[in-house]
This record gives structure tokens, sequence and C-alpha cells, in this order.
């Protein structure tokens, strides 16, 4: 299945592009969507202990079921304000 | 039953971010009334030095619709503490230059301690759970700000935020 991988900030600086396309195995979590994304971009891999994500515009766990044609969203630690 | 007419279309929205230079006056009237005897307004803005560095300017990114999401969670998660007070909350995003402000919140109760605490709460809240980013150039290169892990069910971090606001 297809899902659309969303970057900001540095994430988004590393992998050179805010929106992704991503085919994973269906059953897939976000969690497997990600170390399928760091497997491409090396350059991820420092963050996987600090990253949030979000699923179709909210907050999710990294263990949430993704579905066909999800938004998924990689956050890097926040710092507004 | 008639329409409030004029009313709903004139209600400026609570929550917003995106680049539009903020309007503190405006967010302060979003939120006061006649049973209210405060209103703490608070206004981040972009300072000159940051870790020893001298910084020229930010650039805020930020993911809006989780943005705004997120500010309306900390709106409800102060209702629940302080149930007298209103709140708005607005972030710019894009390049800020030194001076300009970054982030505007109104409070608004009946008496001023809530006020002051519901303001600090909100601006603890942002920073450890609201999708936003600082770019910052300063004189001899750039880098991304990254504070902390936004989780908003991380209840250890809401109660530091509570201890601060409550302090």
């Amino acid at each position: 299945m297809l899902v659309t991988v969303r970057l900001f900030a540095r994430l988004r600086e590393i992998a050179g592009a805010p929106d992704i396309q991503l085919e994973v195995p269906t059953g897939s979590t976000a969690g497997h969507a990600w170390k399928s994304l760091a497997a491409r971009y090396p350059g991820l891999e420092a963050y996987e202990s600090s990253i949030s994500c979000a699923v179709n515009e909210d907050y999710a766990r990294m263990t949430a079921q993704l579905r066909d044609g999800d938004e998924i969203a990689f956050l890097p630690p926040v710092s507004g304000g | 039953m008639p329409e409030p007419r004029g009313i709903l279309t004139t209600v400026p929205r609570r929550f917003r971010v995106g680049s539009d230079p903020l309007d503190v006056a405006q967010l302060a009237a979003s939120v006061t009334g006649p049973e209210c005897g405060a209103v703490v307004t608070f206004v981040g803005a972009v300072r000159d030095h940051n870790s020893g560095r001298r910084v020229r300017y930010l650039e805020y990114e930020a993911f809006v619709p989780l943005a705004v999401k997120s500010f309306e969670q900390i709106a409800a998660e102060a209702a629940g503490r302080w149930p007298s007070v209103a709140l708005a909350i607005h972030h710019r995003t894009g390049r800020l230059e030194v001076g300009e402000p970054s982030v505007a919140i109104a409070a608004a109760s009946p008496h001023r301690a809530d006020a002051f605490a519901v303001s600090r709460y909100a601006i603890e809240r942002i920073k450890q759970i609201s999708p936003i980013w600082k770019h910052e150039h300063f004189e001899g290169g750039e880098v991304w700000i990254e504070g902390a892990t936004a989780d908003p069910a991380d209840e250890g971090a809401r109660q530091a935020a509570l201890a601060r606001a409550c302090s």
C-alpha cells in the first residue's frame, strides 16, 4: 500500500523533500514506515529515539497501524515559542 | 429561532498559525468580556543571542493543522484546571527579524491569578507539544533548534508545565 510521508525542519532537509510517497507492506505500522524511510535516507537514523509522529494530522504512536492512503508525519523535537 | 446575525462572523479565530503579523490587541479582545477583571498577554520575541551565538534572524516552520490542534488541546487542558479562563494563541511562521514577536498568548478571567497562570501554562505547553520549529540563522552559520520530543500524552511533561504555571 502507498502512504504519504511528510517531513519537517531538519528531517525535511536530510531527505531533501517535504513529501515522500512510500510503498509499505499491508499491516505496516508508523514505526515500519520510519524504518523504511531511514534505510533510504541514512541521515535520519540519528532521530529514531527523538521523533514524534502524526497520522492524518493527529498525534499517533509509532505502533499505529497504517492504511492505504494515510498521511504520516515525522516530527523532530519541537522548538516553538 | 433567528440566527444571531453578525456575531459569529465577527468572532476572530482564537488559535492560529501563519505568516500574518500578530495583533495582540485583537487577540486580547477575542478572549475578554464583561465578567473579566484581568487580561494577561504574553508575547514571545526573537532574541539577538542564543547559546553564545549572535542571532541574525529566525525562520519558523510549522505543521499548521496539527499546531492549531495542539493549541486547542492546551486550551482544553487549561479549562480543566482553570474553568473561568478564556485563552487565545497565535504563532507566526516564516522569517522573523530580531525583536519581532513570534508568539502571542492572551488569557482572560475574572481574577488576575488565573489569567497569569494560564498564560504561563500555555507557553510552557507550546514549547512541549506544538509542532513548530526554529531555524536559527546566526553569525557564522545556521542550525535547527530541537527542544522537546512532542508527546501530548506525556503526563510528566504536563505536570511540569502545571508546576511552572503555579509557581
